[in-house]
């Protein structure tokens, strides 16, 4: 007489909250996921392919189209991968802005991860917060390097130029006026009943099955492990800086929530500390114009905003590398969403996805 | 023209047209107010372009949707698809009838009486209710017969949320007509006159439930799931685009100007200037009683209604959004338990005072 049917249901990749152009396929019984399958490639550009006919100063603008939300530490990652099969060594000043950049960087990453994961759940202000601090990074950025995006920042060996004058004033102004507006969206969100209903308890991820997923970044920590390559493999000049490695207990979406809003404290403080100790001196070392490694290969990885991120090269001793290869967090992290979807509802989902923190450029290459 | 014709067939027409013309533009320009005030509260620009500052925007948007092309899915029931949005928007409509605009006495045009309502119905609260949970039979059959899978889950959770809230909404108006003792919407205000009380005051109660349930019944933040943008693309109205889309949105606003006029009237004195019985303040009414008694009335009705749906915006600004299921379970768990309470209470405190 009656009978109930599961429905496939479409989300994306034409959809307001799968940022970008994510396809799941959701088999739905009622308004609860039963099954999800995750569709990716739509915006596969063969970046990876790409690389193998460009030198190695070409490469650089390539990846800053991977993660276009944190180009920063694509550019970080690529020029100290190349640094390390080449065994060159960076001059002070250079790693201390490195790290200038990139924790700016992580800020402003998560800045957007929160504004974006609040408007899918329904806050909408906090969106416009968020990207009214962004837009100080990204004017320092372009003060830096003339883009505000795509930066393509650092060369290998270096910095092509010294930061400007007066920057370092205004990344302080940053650092004092930050904490406050961070309060703001706190007030917003983090004892709010309904942001707490909406995310606490909802895609669990515990420990274990994110380290089998491979998980990294702080959905790894927010699970209760304690790694952080910035800690756990120090490079650039890391090992220099004091800052805690947040971690959660719950697994939750509330968790990693909390536990990125710590991380921004904590590049604060690391911020802070590379200002007081920058150093003065040149900022590029003595490469050859045309970077030639030597035959071998190299894995580095930086930690960045969404986890490890990791750059895999093959040289044959040419000036265009044999192989590239990234491992970007995105992706590994996304393969997690099925599990931490299985049984919950629809609007579940969207917060899950928000919480995963994927940018498709990176997840697609 | 005889006597009766005009009393009871041109003189309501009359006063229907202009409500409906008052109504309409109210939306138009509500759509403006709102976002004005949610680009203030996000610290962005609203609409300048059109006009000075914006304020022409509203038409512009009226006549963009009117020209646009009116799409029919291929699937799609062409009749109910076609039909949905009206019967969304005109119950939306019809409770104006019953809402008292102003009070303490009428207007005398070409020698006829006419008064600032258009019907004073015996059982008005009553008939507004049924009027209003209507609506939701537009949403469901519009989500149902676009033949898509967005607006029939959107359909559905309409359906389950709107049901579930009438209850509430319902119980919370009880304790203003114990107190009241009449169903009729001029008759609660005057009971408010008489009592020298705004009945906020002793519902105080009633009137976070019936707002609550209020925000529910149209679908507004943070209760927007039927139409959850960051879920269901557009909910129940994926499909529609044009005069139809803009039916529904016409019936959204509306049904938030009706939502703010019954909490004006209930619960703060609908037409009533605060401390009418304080002669210092009479400057408040800043002469416009001594060209017609109802006129200032007029003014402390919309001012009260704005301030409601000023609430509206700013929980829009500031929420997230209800999930599904806790949605459902705040309706059944705490909005109806506490409704109940609310009625006992006062039926209590009555007896209690009559004794």
């Amino acid at each position: 007489m009656f009978r109930t049917e599961m429905m496939d249901i479409n989300m994306g990749p034409q959809h307001p909250s799968t940022h970008g152009v994510l396809r799941l396929k959701l088999v739905l019984d009622g308004e609860t996921v039963n099954d999800t399958d995750v569709l990716i490639g739509y915006l596969h550009r063969g970046v990876e392919k790409l690389c193998e006919t460009k030198n190695y100063h070409m490469i650089e603008p390539y990846t800053d189209r991977l993660d276009y939300v944190a180009a920063m530490y694509e550019n970080l990652g690529y020029v100290e991968t190349v640094e390390k099969l080449m065994g060159i060594t960076v001059p002070e000043r250079a790693e201390y802005i490195r790290v200038l950049t990139a924790e700016l960087q992580r800020i402003a990453s998560h800045l957007v991860w929160l504004g974006t994961h609040a408007l899918d759940i329904g806050a909408m202000t906090v969106f416009f917060y968020c990207f009214r601090e962004r837009e100080i990074i990204l004017d320092l950025f372009e003060a830096f390097c003339g883009a505000r995006l795509t930066y393509n920042a650092y060369r290998i060996g270096g910095l092509p130029w010294d930061i400007p004058p007066g920057w370092i004033d205004r990344v302080r102004h940053f650092v004092k006026i930050f904490p406050g507006r961070q309060k703001e969206y706190e007030t917003l969100l983090t004892k709010n009943r309904i942001w707490l209903g909406r995310t606490k308890g909802v895609g669990i991820l515990k420990s274990e099955d994110a380290i089998d997923f491979g998980v990294t970044g702080p959905c790894l920590r927010a699970s209760g492990v304690d790694y952080d390559i910035r800690r756990a493999h120090p490079y650039s000049v890391y090992d220099r800086f004091l800052f805690d490695i947040p971690t959660g207990e719950n697994c939750d979406t509330y968790d990693r929530y909390l536990v990125r809003m710590e991380e921004m404290r904590q590049s604060l403080r690391i911020l802070q500390q590379a200002l007081d100790h920058l150093p003065a001196g040149g900022v590029m070392a003595k490469v050859p114009k045309r970077i030639k490694p030597p035959v071998g290969e190299v894995y580095h990885t930086v930690e960045g905003p969404r986890g490890e991120l990791g750059f895999y090269i093959v040289s044959q001793g040419d000036d265009k590398p044999y192989r590239m290869r990234f491992r970007s967090p995105s992706f590994v992290n996304l393969q997690a969403l099925p599990h931490m979807v299985k049984g919950a509802l629809v609007a579940d989902v969207v917060a899950v996805i928000g919480t995963l923190d994927i940018v498709l450029g990176d997840v697609d290459r | 023209m005889s006597d009766a014709l005009i009393r009871n067939f041109i003189i309501p027409l009359v006063q229907v047209l202009v409500v409906l013309g008052v109504a309409a533009g109210a939306v138009a320009y509500m759509t403006l107010v709102e976002r004005k005030i949610l680009a203030f509260m996000q610290l962005r620009l609203s609409p300048r372009r059109v006009g000075p500052h914006g304020l022409l925007q509203p038409i512009a948007d009226g006549i963009k949707l009117l020209l646009k092309e009116d799409i029919t899915p291929a699937r799609a029931d062409r009749a109910l698809f076609t039909l949905a949005p009206i019967i969304t928007v005109i119950p939306a409509f019809t409770a104006l009838a019953l809402i008292p605009f102003s009070g303490g006495g009428s207007f005398n045009i070409f020698g006829y009486p006419v008064s600032p309502w258009i019907a004073d119905v015996n059982v008005g609260v009553v008939f507004l209710l049924a009027i209003s949970s209507l609506g939701v039979y537009g949403i469901m059959l519009g989500g149902w017969a676009s033949n898509s899978k967005y607006p029939l889950l959107g359909s559905l959770r309409s359906a389950a949320q709107m049901v579930s809230y009438e209850v509430p909404f319902g119980f919370s108006i009880i304790g203003v007509l114990m107190l009241s003792g009449t169903a009729s919407m001029v008759g609660i205000v005057e009971a408010q006159q008489k009592a020298h009380l705004w009945y906020f005051v002793p519902q105080i109660l009633g009137l976070f439930i019936f707002f609550v349930s209020g925000v529910a019944e149209t679908n507004r933040l943070p209760f927007d799931l039927p139409e959850a943008e960051a879920e269901l693309v557009a909910g129940f109205h994926t499909e529609y685009s044009g005069m139809k889309f803009a039916l529904y949105m016409l019936a959204e606003y509306t049904s938030m100007i009706v939502v703010a006029c019954i909490v004006t009237t209930l619960f703060f004195g609908g037409w009533l200037r605060p401390f009418p019985s304080v002669s210092a303040l009479a400057w408040l009414n800043f002469g416009l009683d001594k060209l017609n008694p109802a006129l200032p009335g007029f003014f402390w009705f919309f001012l009260k209604t704005f301030l409601v749906l000023f609430v509206y915006l700013w929980l829009r600004g500031t929420f997230p959004r209800y999930r599904y299921d806790q949605l459902m379970k705040l309706g059944w768990y705490w909005m109806i338990p506490l409704a109940i309470a609310n009625v006992i209470l006062t039926g209590g405190v009555l007896l209690l005072l009559r004794r």
